[in-house]
C-alpha cells in the first residue's frame, strides 16, 4: 500500500500547469508513481470482484452454506462438496450435455467459418458489404436472441419448420420438445450467432498471408488442392486455433442464450454446466454445493484454455 | 473488377471470373440466409398478436402499430357496454387499444427498464474505459513489477463463468445493500469490461510513437500533462472503439442482471422475455421491444465494422 501512497503524494505536484523541467531524479519517481496510480484502481477494482468472490466461494465450497437461510450456523464439511460433486450422475450427464454442445458447435462454426472467409477472400463486388451483413447475428444480446428463437421453432406458428419443409425436408417436428433434436437446436441457433466471429478471424487469417508464398507456387505449376494444403491451411491454423480458444471459453461459459431458449430442456437433455450451476445456486439454493461446482467449472475452462494457449504456442513456432 | 485493374500485386492470382461469381453468390446465400431471424423479428414486431400467431406463418401481414403500443402501456379489458359509452379517444393510439376491446391502463415498466440499460450502460463503459486508458498507459509506456503476470491475471478474470461469480457477489451485495441497485451493476459490468478494455487500450497505446511525449516533456510539460495532452488525443480512435465495445457487453449482459436485479435496477434483457399479453407471450410487443433494443447495436455495429476484429480477439489481432 506504501507505493499508492507516493502517488497519492505525487498527484498534485504533476497537477500543476507549466512547472520548471523538473530533475531527472524526480521525474523518475514521478513515472512509478503515476504507474501505481493509473495501474492501482484497476488492480484494486478487479481484487474486490474478482479475487475476492474465488476466495470466498472457495471458502463456501467446503461448507454446507445455504444464501436462503442466511442466520443458521455454518457447517464447514470438509471436501464432501467436491466428492459429491464428482460422483453425482447428474453432473456427468451435464457434462456430456456441455460435450456435445461444445464439439458441434465449433466444429460447425470453424467449418462455416472457414468456408465463408475463404468465399470472401474472392474478393467479389460487394464482399466487404457483404461481411459487414453476415457479422450482426454476433453482435446480438444472446437472450433476446434466445427468446425468439424459441418463437422461431414453434411447430405451429413457427417459421423454422415451414422452411425446413419448403427446401423439402421433414415436417411436423418439434425442435425444442424432442430429447433428441433439442440439443441439436442449441448448436444451430450458436452456430448461427458465432459462425460470422470465426469467419472474421480466420479472413484477417487468409489476408495475411504474404502472396509471394502463392506466386512461388505457381512458378512450380501447384495444384490448387496443393497450395491450399500446403500454403493457405498451415498459415491460417494459429488463426483458427485462436478461434478455437475464443470459441471454447465462450461456449463453455454460455449460459443466456440456452437460458432463454430451453432452460435445460426438456427434462435436462440441454442442462449445459452452467444451467445447472444456475439451478442448484439460485433456485435449490445449495450455495455450498454449487461453489465447488463453479470451482471445478472455472478449473475445467481454465485447464482447456491453457492447453489450447500451449498448442498455439507449438503452432506459431512453426 | 478485372484482374488489370487489381494493385495488389496479385495479378495472375486474382481469382477467375467464374470462381467470383460462385462465392458471391453462396455467400449472398447464406447472408440472406443467416438475416431472416432478425428480418422476421422487425416484421413481427409490425403485426397484430393474431397474425403473429398465425397457422401457417403468414409471409405478409396488414401492418399494424400495436405491438409497439401494447409495448409502451398496460391495458384492461371492458365490455362492449361499457366501451360505447366510452368518450371516443383522444389520441391515436388510445384508438387502437380501444379496438382491441381494451382500454389504457397506464404506461408499461419498457421505458424505465430500457433507461436502465441506458443508464448502467453508459455508466459502466465511462468507468472501465476511463480506468482501462489510465492502466493501459502505464502497462504500455512503464516497467510495472510482474507486468506480464498483471496482465494475464487480468485477462484470466474473463475467464471465471458469470453464474460462478455471481454466487458470492450476490452474498456480498446482500450484505452491502448493492442488490438490485444501479451502482451495484455499474460496478459489476465495469469490473467484467476492465479485461477487454485494458487489453485493448495497451495495443493502441503501444501504436502511438513515444517520441511524441518525449518532445513535449522536453518542452517542459510534466509526464502527466504529457498524457493528457499529446497521448489522449492520439488515443482517441481506440478509446471510442473499446467504449463501444464496452457498452455493447453492458448493453447485451444478462446472467447478472436476471441473478443480481429484480426491479429497480433491472436492465431489458431480462425483462423483454417476460413481455405478456393475454393468453400468454405478447410476441409482437416483445418484437417491437427486441427491434428498439437492438438497433443501437446495429448502428454501432455499422460504424465499427473496421475495428470488430480487434475488439473481438481482446487485440490479439490488429489490422
Amino acid at each position: 500500500m506504501s507505493t499508492l501512497d507516493i502517488g497519492g503524494r505525487a498527484v498534485p505536484a504533476a497537477g500543476h500547469l507549466a512547472p520548471p523541467m523538473p530533475l531527472k531524479r524526480l521525474q523518475g519517481l514521478s513515472d512509478r508513481a503515476l504507474a501505481w496510480l493509473f495501474v492501482g484502481p484497476t488492480i484494486l477494482l478487479l481484487l474486490a470482484f474478482n479475487i475476492f468472490p474465488l476466495i470466498w466461494t472457495i471458502a463456501l465450497s467446503f461448507t454446507g452454506y445455504r444464501a436462503n437461510r442466511p442466520n443458521a450456523d455454518l457447517v464447514w464439511v470438509g471436501g464432501s462438496n467436491y466428492s459429491r460433486v464428482l460422483a453425482d450422475e447428474d453432473i456427468w450427464a451435464n457434462m456430456q450435455a456441455t460435450a456435445h454442445f461444445l464439439c458441434w458447435s465449433i466444429t460447425l462454426e470453424l467449418l462455416l467459418g472457414f468456408g465463408l472467409a475463404l468465399l470472401l477472400n474472392k474478393r467479389f463486388k460487394g464482399h466487404s458489404f457483404f461481411s459487414t451483413v453476415i457479422l450482426l447475428p454476433m453482435m446480438l444480446a444472446p437472450a433476446v436472441v434466445g427468446t425468439f428463437w424459441k418463437y422461431f421453432f414453434e411447430p405451429q406458428y413457427g417459421i423454422f419448420n415451414h422452411l425446413v419443409a419448403f427446401f423439402g425436408g421433414p415436417a411436423g417436428f418439434t425442435m425444442l420438445g424432442d430429447t433428441t433434436l433439442s440439443p441439436w437446436a442449441i448448436v444451430l441457433v450458436d452456430t448461427w450467432m458465432w459462425t460470422p466471429y470465426v469467419m472474421l478471424l480466420l479472413l484477417a487469417g487468409l489476408r495475411s498471408i504474404p502472396p509471394y508464398l502463392y506466386e512461388a507456387a505457381e512458378i512450380d505449376r501447384a495444384s490448387e488442392w496443393t497450395k491450399f494444403w500446403r500454403i493457405t491451411l498451415p498459415m491460417v491454423l494459429p488463426f483458427i486455433v485462436l478461434a478455437l480458444l475464443f470459441r471454447l471459453i465462450e461456449n463453455f461459459k454460455m449460459f443466456d442464450l440456452v437460458d432463454q431458449l430451453t432452460n435445460g430442456g426438456p427434462g435436462s437433455v440441454t442442462e449445459l454446466a452452467s444451467i445447472h450451476l444456475k439451478r442448484e445456486a439460485f433456485e435449490k439454493w445449495r450455495t455450498g454445493y454449487s461453489s465447488a461446482l463453479a470451482i471445478i467449472l472455472f478449473v475445467a475452462i481454465y485447464g482447456l484454455s491453457l492447453v489450447t494457449v500451449r498448442f498455439l504456442d507449438r503452432v506459431k513456432q512453426r | 473488377m478485372s484482374a488489370v485493374l487489381h494493385p495488389s500485386g496479385r495479378g495472375p492470382l486474382e481469382p477467375t471470373r467464374r470462381a467470383q461469381w460462385l462465392a458471391g453468390i453462396l455467400v449472398v446465400g447464406y447472408a440472406i440466409l443467416s438475416l431472416i431471424p432478425l428480418v422476421w423479428i422487425v416484421m413481427t414486431s409490425f403485426r397484430t398478436p393474431q397474425d403473429a400467431i398465425a397457422y401457417p406463418p403468414k409471409m405478409l401481414a396488414e401492418p399494424s402499430l400495436i405491438g409497439y403500443v401494447n409495448l409502451f402501456t398496460t391495458r384492461s379489458r371492458v365490455s362492449a357496454e361499457e366501451l360505447a359509452s366510452l368518450p371516443p379517444p383522444t389520441t391515436w393510439y388510445e384508438g387502437l387499444v380501444r379496438d382491441q376491446q381494451m382500454i389504457l391502463a397506464g404506461p408499461s415498466r419498457f421505458a424505465d427498464r430500457y433507461l436502465n440499460s441506458v443508464l448502467i450502460g453508459f455508466g459502466s463503459t465511462l468507468l472501465s474505459v476511463a480506468l482501462g486508458t489510465l492502466a493501459a498507459y502505464a502497462f504500455s509506456r512503464f516497467r510495472v513489477p510482474g507486468k506480464d503476470d498483471l496482465l494475464f491475471f487480468i485477462l484470466s478474470t474473463r475467464m471465471m463463468p458469470p453464474i460462478a461469480v455471481a454466487i458470492p457477489v450476490y452474498l456480498m451485495y446482500r450484505a452491502v445493500g448493492l442488490s438490485d441497485t444501479h451502482l451495484g451493476l455499474i460496478l459489476l459490468y465495469t469490473v467484467v469490461n476492465l479485461s477487454l478494455s485494458v487489453w485493448l487500450l495497451k495495443g493502441f497505446m503501444d501504436e502511438i510513437p513515444r517520441e511524441y511525449e518525449e518532445a513535449a516533456m522536453v518542452d517542459g510539460y510534466t509526464r502527466f500533462q504529457a498524457f493528457v495532452k499529446v497521448v489522449l488525443p492520439q488515443a482517441a480512435t481506440g478509446i471510442a472503439t473499446t467504449a463501444i465495445f464496452c457498452l455493447i457487453f453492458a448493453w447485451n449482459e444478462y446472467a447478472f442482471a436476471l441473478l443480481l436485479t429484480s426491479g429497480t435496477a433491472q436492465t431489458s434483457p431480462p425483462f423483454i422475455p417476460t413481455i405478456i399479453g393475454e393468453g400468454g407471450l405478447d410476441w409482437p410487443a416483445m418484437a417491437a421491444g427486441t427491434t428498439l433494443f437492438l438497433l443501437p447495436v446495429l448502428i454501432f455495429t455499422v460504424l465499427l465494422r473496421k475495428h470488430l476484429l480487434r475488439g473481438i480477439t481482446f487485440g490479439a489481432i490488429r489490422k
